[in-house]
């Protein structure tokens, strides 16, 4: 789970980690007060979206009067913002934030990752702040600094020195930087974060250590023990066909094809999009129903499948292990008769009772398109998706 | 031989008077797993499919001498009867749990590391389909008619998909020696190399099957650990091929999230490595027969 800059500042703020001044606003006028309680004479105005690269695309503002600041989010209020990380339609921009601007002397990359090679969290920093990680580990990878946290003992202070002095931050700042770390740290364990970045660290030209900007991602499989985090999901910034999979209990990634897929298992739904695409198709989605193919199950399935728009055909792949496939049949030609399907839909059943579940799908009446192996029901799929968009083509132009 | 699971050892269940739990005790007991007892805090003293169900891992132990466990407890406790098991001498122990948080299976790791290598723990899981020696027993929650007895080592993350490969393989009449489920988290137990040398080791497995997939470096890591010491051939399939970067497919560990973890960048390392890599996952079934062929 995501969360905005703001919200990641505010909790960081509450484990020691420094933070410029700022203030949320949902409109231009609020946006202009909130600069007018803050005071000094230059902020920033940064749309809040959950994706990076919001400079480039005009998310991030620096202005010197409330008209300036009035301005720039009349522009930005209501846009999508397109960065290199959103994805062509973007992120609405509902929110903003209005900081104080901060007298920068440098810029520090820091980043808390799950490291999957050590399984520990480790700390990534480099004086090349600003620019991305993928980018520094492309360009600059001799100035990564790394360090692992012995999970028995938790991040050393000494650990922290040593990034700090390697970064070449002066003396006086090393405490800072140390108190930074240690906040980021206990914020990464304590919450279950998968990922803490400051990008970038400041030290400022009056000798502080800030965090200029903020990401935190938290673990799914942890926000049942942190309601208060849990709170924070904005869906606004998720892809709408995902929040309503979510909020029903179906795991589903939304895709741009045309052959939407029901599957039992995250192993064998990547695989069965996989042959789509070998096929010759493109999958319109991942979507993995789980263990238990009851007839709601399956129904949810369809209706979640059918409301993305794109959709042209439908493959269903169980392999039924514990299930029955003679279960699961059941279960489809239910959904099916509850869901006005006017697509092709092929069905690969496999396992347990496999004869059984081919004869009630024959039995239905459905025009379902029945398959015995993998290769079948992607062929079958695919085949079934191309002559029924080019009947269609050639109804219109028919009529 | 097979590897860490045969007809003699006896085995335990966490949870075992849970729903699920009950009806896979039920089906490795019918498939000839040697199912000694459970345990339930709270619960000891009770009977579940007319094993006896205790209070503590340590107490089964005692009254067992059990040796291997399976951990069916739900995600918010499964971190910390795995410990309990590890704790108590179990040495071999099995989680199904999907949802564990990461976290947890850190310290769960490093709290396995507190015993000295001969009293180690050994884990597979969690977010696991199981291990099961075909014809000798069965130790999670995949269905046992698919497998057929056999000399093919697999080793997968994904277990509906490790079936389609035991099912192809059925289908050729190639049997499996044993099939262990790695899962789909970022923080696991065993990895594919933990799993891969004990194949090497063992007389019974003449071909390993690897079924990979998008995210984490423990493909590449098979990889080196392949060409560098196993000597057996190894046929491999990486699912994800249309998996967009960044985004969780189903498993918390299927995330393209750096260099080397898309599917298209495993097959490469592998196929350097030495393994044959199925393009289509149709085809697992054929390449390991026609790699069996050649041997």
């Amino acid at each position: 789970m995501d969360i905005h800059e703001y919200q990641a500042k505010e909790v960081l703020s509450g484990f020691g980690v420094a933070v410029p001044d700022g203030a949320l606003a949902y409109s231009p006028e609020q946006a202009a007060y909130r600069a007018r309680e803050l005071g000094g004479a230059r902020w920033v105005v940064k749309a809040q979206v959950h994706a990076g690269g919001r400079g480039k695309a005009g998310g991030v503002k620096l202005c010197d009067s409330d008209v300036e600041i009035h301005d720039a989010c009349e522009t930005m209020f209501g846009m999508k913002l397109v960065t290199h990380q959103t994805g062509p339609e973007g992120k609405g921009v509902y929110r903003v934030y209005v900081e104080a601007a901060v007298p920068i002397s440098r810029e520090i990359y820091l980043g808390f990752v799950l490291d999957r090679t050590t399984q520990r969290v480790m700390i990534v920093a480099s004086a090349e702040g600003g620019m991305e990680i993928e980018e520094i580990s492309a360009s600059k990878p001799d100035s990564i600094v790394r360090a692992v946290v012995e999970p028995a003992v938790g991040l050393r202070d000494f650990q922290c020195r040593q990034i700090a002095f390697k970064l070449g931050i002066e003396a006086g700042m090393v405490q800072q930087m140390v108190r930074t770390l240690q906040g980021c740290y206990r914020a990464f364990t304590e919450l279950d974060a998968t990922m803490v970045e400051i990008n970038p660290l400041v030290l400022t030209e009056d000798n502080r250590v800030i965090a200029l900007d903020a990401k935190m991602s938290f673990d799914d499989n942890a926000m049942f023990r942190h309601p208060q985090i849990a709170e924070l999901r904005d869906k606004s910034q998720e892809d709408p066909r995902e929040s309503r999979a979510s909020d029903r209990g179906l795991n589903y990634v939304g895709l741009d094809g045309n052959i939407g897929c029901i599957v039992n298992g995250a192993g064998l739904a990547m695989a069965t999009m996989d042959t789509i695409k070998l096929a010759g198709g493109e999958p319109a989605n991942f979507l993995d129903i789980g263990g238990g193919a009851t007839p709601e199950r399956v129904a949810k399935a369809f209706r979640l499948v059918l409301s993305d728009k794109k959709v042209q055909a439908i493959l269903v792949n169980i392999f039924a292990g514990i299930n029955r496939c003679d279960w699961v049949a059941e279960g489809v030609v239910h959904a099916m008769r509850e869901v006005e399907i006017d697509m092709p839909v092929i069905v690969r059943l496999a396992g347990t009772n496999v004869e059984e579940g081919q004869k009630i799908l024959a039995k239905s009446g459905l025009p379902i398109i029945r398959a015995t192996t993998l290769s079948e029901a992607a062929e079958r799929a695919v085949g079934a998706w191309k002559s029924d968009v080019t009947q269609a083509d050639s109804m219109k132009v028919a009529s | 031989m097979s590897i860490l699971l045969d007809q003699s050892t006896r085995v335990i269940v966490q949870g075992i008077t849970g729903k699920m739990a009950r009806f896979h005790t039920r089906d490795m007991i019918d498939y000839g797993t040697n199912v000694v007892g459970g345990v339930v805090p709270g619960k000891g003293g009770e009977t579940v499919e007319g094993l006896p169900v205790f209070d503590t891992v340590e107490e089964a132990v005692a009254a067992t001498s059990a040796e291997a466990s399976l951990v069916f407890v739900p995600p918010p406790f499964a971190a910390d009867s795995i410990m309990e098991a590890a704790d108590a001498g179990i040495r071999y122990c099995v989680c199904i749990t999907d949802g564990i948080p990461a976290q947890d299976m850190i310290r769960v790791k490093r709290y396995m590391f507190r015993y000295p290598k001969e009293r180690r723990m050994v884990l597979t899981g969690p977010n696991c389909a199981g291990t099961i020696s075909p014809g000798k027993a069965l130790l999670g929650i995949m269905p046992g008619h698919i497998y057929l007895k056999g000399h093919v080592g697999i080793v997968g993350r994904s277990g509906t998909l490790g079936y389609e490969a035991a099912s192809q393989l059925k289908e050729r009449g190639i049997g499996v020696s044993t099939s262990v489920g790695i899962g789909g988290d970022p923080i696991n137990g065993s990895s594919f190399r933990d799993i891969l040398e004990r194949f090497q080791d063992d007389d019974d497995t003449h071909v390993i099957a690897l079924i990979g997939e998008i995210g984490g470096p423990q493909e590449a890591e098979a990889a080196e650990y392949i060409r560098d010491h196993v000597t057996k051939p190894v046929v491999a399939y990486v699912a994800g091929l249309t998996a967009p970067k960044g985004r969780t497919m189903g498993h918390a560990g299927a995330i393209i999230s750096a260099f080397g973890e898309s599917a298209s960048e495993k097959v490469e390392i592998l196929s350097a490595a030495g393994v044959t890599v199925a393009e289509h996952p149709a085809e697992i079934g054929a390449k390991i027969a026609e790699v069996m062929e050649a041997a």
